[in-house]
């Protein structure tokens, strides 16, 4: 007689890791990862910060309105849209600028957006990208939509998408992943775990030990990723693509990196978190530890840092002087985008505002 | 000819529609091989296939969510929910998303879906079956919410719906989904959004109504019809955007106007056509608009619903109130 129960189902979360805490090599580099790939990854890490740097900057100042930056994320981002391809479609959250950036999105596009102005969003390229998602995970749902019109068109495309710690709280999050699953579709979840919803820890947002076994409620593989390491991202983003596009459905990439920001720049974090856990979070971030290794390889300098920095500099000072001389917009936009053709009550609205459309403009 | 009844004439402009454009796909909750729970998509899924009929998990937010993003690509989703009461959970895609993609994208992305939902009272059905929601969306820019009232407006209606490039709430009214056939020809004709309907002429009173209480209304004008007393019946059809010119002219010649429907009254779509009458008409009418509407209660469980939803009895009676001012 039987004692004991048989086990029907076993899962397993992998941690993907290639450069440790201190930029060394913990095990081979992945194909690749050639020195002028690591050093391109590198430059547009920075290029990013350089962008959220002057962001927040922007809204301190007045010039722009709340800003979430991405600080301490650079590599998660940059290493998703790096590895997609261009006909795959991003549907990104709020805090994906370096995936955007990869896709060819313009910065003063990310700056008109938060900067109060629709226009922003009507990306010049990356047309079939969406919009930054504000509604937490509603993109993840979005995904599925596009993957099951890639799937239905036997397209060769993946949808990507990515959330927060918090977002995978949301009903959204497991609909779009149990619906993914049944359909095998070609999508790849990104969750960046950066450890804090606003002020909610990731202790107390879910019970469970990994966000990647999530994906096992919804019938693929889930694995975990040192976020703050932009080689491992950029393969295990590879990988999932790869999957998705060769007909093997959805990953979900849990992506472990700390938010070493403020949530937006209306939020202040030191009433929440410790210095102590701050700093320690700062010696784990993902340029530096980028830098370390190209400096140990002899593929990174002092002087081609600095030229790297005025470079990304000039970059977004760029894009800051397009932002600023972004022509002001017609009163029209506001009415003409609700239907595509003005309905009877709209023209009639429109006409209405436009008489008072002196008095009520603010430049 | 064969006569079909309101449900089947949106199956036909379902298969219409898929015959002749394959960026139409369906997707709900048991509408592949049970063909819908009211059988709205019976046959279906055997003249299309799994990938255009898409029996889907039980998620409604998932339903508007995944169409939001298949129409964002293109495709044309009819997302059906099963009933409306159960349409809430897909309200933050609805309201957040679908309704605004094209403009929060100044154009870039469209969503070109249409949401089907039986909705209403009268058919006995459980609680969470029976509420009529339609001022919920006619207040988010952004939607169409159209209701049909008869087999061929459920036809030309649907058509337009699925060919418009925008958002359309279609609520059906489950009540009369085979109260009445008619002859409905097959030709892909659609009907037009934004208009409303003159479906009986009179000189007398404006009864303005949509979906299943218009037969009400209709059983109203032909009483009345009998006292010497001719209403001009009007079928709203569009709820929003709302064509608010059929009405005022309707108004212009009879100078009375009893607005009908079954939702509450509170906040309701009776109110915002009275509203812009008297904004619009108001020189034009002799008596104030008189509202016959379901009450601002929650919608009674079946025992009870008889006495919630307008009857020829209450249109009547608004109707002579109406006709007290001189």
């Amino acid at each position: 007689m039987e004692t004991t129960f048989p086990v029907v189902a076993n899962f397993e979360v992998t941690y993907h890791q290639y450069l440790g805490e201190n930029g060394e090599l913990i095990r081979p580099l992945p194909a690749f990862a050639t020195p002028d790939v690591l050093q391109f990854l590198y430059k547009e890490m920075v290029l990013v910060r350089t962008f959220d740097t002057k962001a927040i900057n922007l809204q301190r100042t007045g010039k722009m309105g709340t800003y979430p930056s991405i600080l301490g994320q650079e590599a998660i981002s940059v290493a998703m849209g790096n590895a997609m391809q261009k006909e795959d479609v991003l549907i990104p959250y709020y805090r994906d600028q370096g995936a955007q950036f990869q896709r060819g999105t313009a910065m003063e596009d990310i700056f008109r957006y938060w900067g109060g102005d629709e226009r922003g969003s009507n990306f010049r390229h990356s047309r079939e990208d969406f919009p930054i998602c504000v509604p937490i995970a509603t993109q993840y749902l979005h995904a599925t939509g596009i993957a099951k019109a890639f799937q239905y068109r036997k397209q060769p495309r993946v949808a990507v998408t990515a959330i927060g710690d918090g977002g995978t709280s949301k009903g959204d999050f497991y609909e779009a992943l149990n619906l993914a699953g049944a359909w095998n579709l070609p999508v790849v979840f990104v969750v960046n775990n950066n450890q804090w919803a606003i002020s909610v820890p990731r202790s107390i947002q879910t019970g469970t030990q990994t966000i990647a076994q999530k994906a096992f409620a919804g019938g693929f593989p889930g694995l975990q990723v040192d976020g703050n390491d932009v080689i491992a991202v950029r393969q295990v983003m590879s990988d999932a693509l790869e999957r998705a596009r060769n007909g093997h459905g959805p990953t979900l990439i849990e992506a472990v990196s700390y938010r070493l920001g403020d949530h937006t720049t209306a939020d202040d974090a030191s009433r929440y978190r410790s210095k102590e856990e701050l700093h320690a979070a700062w010696e784990k971030e993902p340029i530096l530890r980028l830098r370390k290794y190209l400096i140990a390889q002899g593929l990174w300098d002092d002087q081609r840092e600095e030229r790297l920095l005025a470079d990304c500099q000039a970059q977004v000072a760029q894009a800051v002087e397009a932002y600023e001389q972004t022509p002001k917009a017609n009163i029209d936009d506001i009415f003409d985008y609700t239907y595509e053709t003005l309905t009877e009550p709209l023209k009639e609205q429109k006409a209405y505002a436009k008489r008072f459309k002196e008095k009520a403009h603010h430049g | 000819m064969a006569e079909i009844t309101l449900i089947e004439a949106i199956t036909q402009a379902l298969a219409y529609e898929m015959r002749v454009d394959e960026n139409v796909v369906v997707l709900g909750e048991d509408i592949g091989t049970n063909g819908g729970v009211f059988r709205a998509t019976l046959g279906l899924l055997q003249q299309f296939g799994p990938e255009r009929v898409m029996d889907t998990p039980l998620a409604e937010s998932m339903i508007a969510g995944a169409a939001i993003g298949m129409a964002s690509q293109g495709l044309k989703p009819v997302a059906e929910f099963q009933f409306v009461g159960f349409i809430y959970p897909a309200l933050d895609q609805l309201f957040s998303h679908a309704a605004r993609m094209r403009n929060r994208t100044r154009g870039r992305l469209t969503c070109p879906m249409v949401a089907r939902a039986p909705y209403g009272g009268g058919i006995h059905a459980p609680e969470h079956h029976s509420e009529s929601p339609e001022a919920l969306f006619s207040h988010i820019p952004g939607f169409k919410v159209v209701i049909p009232s008869s087999p061929a407006r459920a036809y030309g209606l649907l058509l337009a719906a699925i060919r418009d490039p925008d958002p359309v709430i279609y609520l059906e009214p489950s009540r009369i989904y085979r109260l009445v056939k008619q002859e409905v020809p097959d030709d892909g004709h659609a009907l037009p959004l934004g208009k409303c309907f003159v479906s009986r002429e009179g000189h007398d009173v404006t009864l303005v109504s949509w979906g299943a209480s218009l037969h009400e209304t209709n059983k109203a004008a032909n009483m009345l019809a009998k006292e010497n007393i001719h209403a001009e019946v009007i079928d709203v059809a569009t709820i929003s955007p709302l064509d608010i010119d059929t009405i005022l002219a309707s108004v212009a010649k009879t100078g009375r106007c009893v607005v009908v429907h079954e939702a509450a009254r509170n906040v309701g779509v009776g109110a915002e056509i009275a509203a812009q009458i008297m904004e619009k008409g108001i020189l034009t009418l002799l008596a104030p608009v008189q509202r016959v509407t379901g009450y601002d209660i929650t919608m009674p469980y079946p025992k009870m619903e008889h006495l919630y939803l307008p009857t020829e009895e209450r249109i009547i009676d608004a109707v002579y109130t109406a006709l007290e001012y001189k």
